[in-house]
């Protein structure tokens, strides 16, 4: 008997740190196990006994990535439960400041993250040798998301501006107006970034995915809207947890999610696009068809396309608002606490990101819970590697471990938020 | 003239939120320059190159939850010229230190249905109570812009210029309007080590302490004035234990209100 074991210490550009485990016996995929090894953080416990409006401050610790879609995910939440109502260029300044967060986390993907696996670089830094004008597009769209969170948030990560009822301070139209005129280049830039990752090689990979986002009315969404899926999925936000259940699987500190009865689900880009791609700009509409997407794309490898469509949706949404925008006469509107129970969920750059709270008649947190995109996703992930693995399995295990990056970078995961991890280990066992 | 080896820049991450360490993907003007000036020799984030130490300069963030975090901080120590720590759970411990207040076995059955698989330790304590530490950096964030001071300092054999007086001193070059005396608003920024440049109270708000205690606050007097301003104990406590809840002045001034 043979047997063969790689060990690859752990799995680089993602958030948070984990560890991917491949099992291979007599040539045949024996097991794969996504592990998460971060270790755990307790923040569900840590809300308990915490006064309401220190929810949207707590919680965007979970992760410096994506701290918006926790401060809105949050203060939708406790805005239900004292059924507060924020509307106008308050509501429209959040989706301003969602906006920048989605063009600053999005672009860090495509061009820092994930291009380096299709280009065969270890990183944007080598593959700034080559290809300086790629990464200093990618940079400056970067750079113009962070700008929209800091002016709006006061600084890029953990910002302090957001609270329950809408914001501290507004900005005025004259701060505004320098950011349109860089979003202007943005746009252009952005439409770049469809027509330059539509040229990268994908693998001729497709699954029958259930996609789960959020569907608005009238809006290609950000903060609000009903749960929906291609599979006949149609619930409110409040319902989330009727549907949706969490395991704590032993190899991992992060939960994972299913659909009851149904299993795995994919929550993300690819999902919203797939969900809702009629609610796209047309300039956005027009990209994706031109760089060849159809209105649903199952290929996950494309999500680095769909993301390039999303930073250009983002940038005219931000203009849109930007071009509406009067300064409201009060930064926010008062809540008053009362004993109840509040849901939000918002799509953060990975998915939904899901919160409840219950409030006792002070204001202070009896109760949390904080479901995060990618333990959405961990479950999805895994099964693309047990599909996708053994058509590589002929490769050398260096080639074959940077394949699985690959398809695990698809999901942008972000082990921080997951460990409310990557540690690369390949045993092949042979008789 | 001689040629000179860049110096090898290592990244780590310990229990953490991943903001501190993007803080430096966050410096998109400079980053390639200083791709130049340095060799990013371990940066998970950002690269899956990884180059072998000896390090020059190691930036350490996040907190030690385990016991495996411990033998790991002290391997960096090992291998590292100059240590820096870069945030408030690098420096005091940050938000997971929390549970340092509470029986961590009940927080994990309240998020994880099988604590059997979960290994952790009762407390989350700063790098420096493991390894002796050359240099801390506060917020939570850090602010990119010390960041880069502290970089640029240390390649330059320099001490970096990172102030250490309070939060208030920065409102009050920026001429801002004290938000505590004029608006009756609770705000930390007296006892409140520098380095945001006064985010919180240029946008109408308190500052919670994310940068953590300053040199010798008066934290004292400053819970007489919360108290004065209407905030009960409970409130006083809340206020104290945040980011920072385990760096010493923070923790008394909380543990003397919880009595
Ligand atoms: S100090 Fe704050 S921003 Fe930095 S890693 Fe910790 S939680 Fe994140
Ligand atoms: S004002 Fe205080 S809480 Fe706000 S960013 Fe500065 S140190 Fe942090």
């Amino acid at each position: 008997m043979r047997s063969k074991t790689i060990k690859v210490d752990y799995l680089a550009r993602v958030e948070g740190e984990g560890a991917l485990y491949i099992k291979v016996k007599d040539g045949k995929l024996a097991d794969v196990k996504l592990k998460i090894f971060e270790p755990p953080r307790f923040f569900e416990a840590f809300l308990r006994e915490r006064n309401y409006t220190e929810a949207p401050d707590i919680t965007a610790r979970i992760c410096g990535i994506c701290p918006i879609a926790y401060q809105m995910s949050a203060v939708h939440a406790m805005e239900y439960a004292f059924c507060v109502k924020v509307e106008g260029q308050l509501r429209a300044l959040r989706r301003l400041i969602y906006c920048g967060e989605w063009i600053e986390s999005h672009a860090l993907h495509v061009y820092m993250l994930h291009a380096p696996d299709f280009l065969g670089y270890p990183d944007a830094i080598q593959m700034a040798k080559d290809h300086s004008d790629i990464v200093q597009r990618g940079l400056q769209l970067k750079k113009i998301g962070n700008e929209i969170v800091a002016l709006l948030g006061g600084r890029e990560i953990h910002p302090v501006n957001v609270r329950v009822g809408g914001f501290y301070k507004v900005p005025s139209m004259q701060e505004l107006a320098p950011i349109a005129e860089k979003l202007k280049w943005a746009r252009d830039a952005a439409l770049e970034t469809v027509r330059w990752t539509a040229t990268l090689n994908f693998p001729d990979f497709e699954q029958d995915y259930e996609f789960v986002a959020l569907r608005h009315i009238n809006e290609y969404p950000l903060n609000e809207g009903r749960l929906v899926s291609n599979k006949g999925l149609d619930i409110s936000i409040q319902e989330y947890e009727n549907y949706f259940i969490e395991e704590h699987v032993q190899h991992s500190n992060a939960l994972h999610s299913a659909i009851k009865e149904r299993g795995a689900y994919f929550v993300g880009p690819l999902a919203r696009y797939n969900l809702n791609f009629d609610l796209l700009s047309p300039s956005a509409q027009e990209a994706a068809r031109s760089a060849g997407l159809s209105p649903v794309c199952r290929n996950p490898f494309k999500s680095i396309i769909v993301r390039g469509v999303e930073i250009l949706y983002a940038c005219d949404e931000a203009l849109r608002i930007i071009d509406q925008y009067e300064k409201p006469e009060k930064p926010s509107i008062q809540a008053q606490p009362t004993v109840a129970t509040g849901f939000g969920c918002t799509e953060a750059p990975r998915g939904i990101l899901y919160h409840r709270y219950s409030i006792d008649g002070k204001g202070i947190i009896v109760d949390a819970r904080i479901v995060p995109p990618t333990s959405q996703n961990q479950k999805t992930i895994e099964n693309d590697l047990w599909q996708f693995i053994p058509k590589y399995l002929h490769l050398p295990d260096e080639r074959l471990t940077l394949q699985c990056e690959q398809a695990i970078r698809n999901y942008d995961p972000c082990i921080s938020c997951a460990t409310h991890f990557l540690k690369l280990h390949i045993d092949r066992e042979q008789k | 003239m001689t040629i000179k080896r860049k110096p090898k820049l290592a990244i780590w991450k310990f229990a953490s939120c991943d903001g501190c360490q993007l803080s430096l993907l966050d410096c998109e003007d400079e980053l390639l320059a200083i791709t130049n000036r340095v060799d990013i020799a371990y940066f998970l984030e950002a690269t899956s190159t990884v180059r072998k130490g000896p390090y020059d300069i190691s930036l350490v963030e996040g907190s030690i939850t385990t016991q495996h975090d411990v033998k790991r901080i002290q391997k960096i120590r090992q291998n590292s010229k100059l240590l820096v720590t870069i945030g408030a759970c690098a420096t005091a411990g940050g938000i997971q230190a929390l549970r340092n207040f509470k029986n961590v076995n009940d927080f994990i059955s309240l998020v994880y249905a099988k604590p059997q698989y979960i290994e952790t330790l009762d407390k989350s304590t700063p790098i420096a109570n493991h390894v002796p530490v050359d240099y801390e950096l506060r917020g939570c964030p850090i602010n990119k812009r010390q960041l880069l001071e502290v970089l640029s300092a240390f390649l330059h054999g320099r001490k970096p210029n990172t102030p250490s007086y309070s939060v208030c001193i920065e409102c009050k070059r920026r001429f801002n309007v004290c938000v505590m005396v004029s608006c009756g608003i609770p705000c930390l920024g007296p006892v409140t080590h520098a380095g945001c440049n006064a985010i919180c109270p240029s946008y109408h708000r308190g500052c919670y302490g994310c940068y953590g205690p300053m040199e010798t606050p008066n934290t004292t007097s400053l819970s007489s004035q919360f108290s004065q301003l209407g905030l009960d104990k409970d409130n006083i406590v809340r206020t104290f234990r945040t980011f920072n809840a385990y760096a010493e002045p923070f923790r008394k001034e909380s543990e003397a209100y919880e009595k």
